[in-house]
């Protein structure tokens, strides 16, 4: 696959070498003289110089047989409007965007962006999953249908401690897909299944139920 | 009629202050208060101090009442940004940026941005005045 990546950055310089290790024709733009230089010495010749929201640098670089443009400079207003250019200039057909400010992923995606990744969200993520007093962590999104599968620990102060599964009120469309239990086997929940302290449910919810099933499995 | 401008650079003052000395219900956002000095004292308007590609910051301009934006930062990438969260995320009705680079600014020209480069313009200008 040929992908451009806009910004040669940490995030930049990394992905480049993990995609150029997949085998993947690589090329980085970066405004940054130093900054390319680097890249050169460390990666090859796979860096130009440039700015990757102009039409001319990209159409230099070839963005038009491209299969791919990943924007992740530290600018979310850069990396929007590099992936609109690739979008509607150069047709590529999948654009990813690196976005620093959450708040801009719903914005983007109504801008046409394909895939936007949140630095901080997944840091944020990342740290809350070591917080072990933290009972919801996300796991994984499920973009194209709406959905994210979490995972909410049963602490042993719960009061849903010791109910099956048919007591709970789980909001609609929530579906527990497995439960992990201390020292046991991975199994997947019935109605009569009994909730104990320490188990750890893996859940199917859309975002905006995850306080609600929380609640629900929790008991608080 | 409510105007919001991001920008208070050269440009952005002289419109606000313009667009106020006519009546209009101008709010002007920039990143820095510094920019502020260029507006005159006369000034009626509200100079506020904030990011135009933040939602919030546009709230707090009333830009959920507005009738024009107009994007006239240094960046392209910032007036663009700016200009398409307030277009279609607020619909706001008369929405205009400044984008320098031509080509770019014929790209979102043809995504439906009303947006204008001083670059075309000034050099279309010096043409004329050299051929007359």
């Amino acid at each position: 696959m040929y992908i451009i990546i806009v910004g040669g950055g940490k995030v930049g310089y990394h992905l480049a070498k993990a995609l150029l290790d997949e085998g993947h024709e690589i090329l980085v733009l970066e405004k940054n003289p130093d900054t390319e230089e680097f890249i050169r010495n460390e990666l090859g010749s796979v860096c130009v110089r440039g700015d990757g929201c102009e039409a001319a640098t990209l159409a230099e670089v070839g963005a038009g047989r491209a299969d791919m443009l990943i924007a992740v400079t530290g600018d979310d207003e850069d990396n929007l409007v590099a992936c609109q250019v690739a979008k509607h200039k150069f047709n590529v057909p999948r654009t990813i965007a690196r976005i620093s400010n959450p708040k801009n992923e719903a914005i983007f995606k109504k801008l046409g962006i394909d895939v936007t990744v949140s630095s901080t969200n997944v840091i944020l993520e990342s740290i809350e999953e070591e917080v072990p007093t933290h009972p919801l962590t996300h796991l994984l999104d499920i973009r194209d249908k709406g959905l994210e599968i979490v995972e909410v620990k049963i602490l042993p102060e719960s009061t849903t401690v010791g109910k099956p599964v048919k007591e709970l009120s789980l909001p609609p469309q929530s579906v527990l897909s497995l439960i992990i239990g201390k020292g046991q086997k991975p199994r997947v929940p019935t109605a009569n299944t009994i909730l104990q302290a320490e188990d750890r449910i893996i859940a199917v919810i859309s975002p905006e139920l995850e306080e609600a099933l929380r609640a629900a499995l929790t008991g608080t | 009629m409510k105007v919001v401008i991001m920008g208070c650079g050269r440009v952005g003052a002289q419109l606000a202050t313009l667009l106020d000395a006519e009546g209009h219900l101008v709010t002007v956002l920039d990143t820095d208060a510094y920019s502020f000095r260029r507006l005159p004292p006369t000034f009626n308007g509200t100079a506020l101090l904030g990011d135009g590609i933040d939602e919030e910051a546009l709230r707090k301009a009333g830009i959920e009442e507005a009738d024009a934006f107009i994007a006239v930062t240094q960046g392209d990438n910032r007036n663009v940004m700016a200009a398409q969260i307030v277009k279609h995320i607020f619909s706001v009705p008369k929405v205009i940026c400044r984008i320098y680079d031509p080509l770019r600014r014929e790209l979102y020209s043809t995504l439906g941005l009303e947006a204008f480069s001083p670059t075309t313009i000034f050099a279309q200008m010096l043409k004329e005045k050299l051929e007359s």
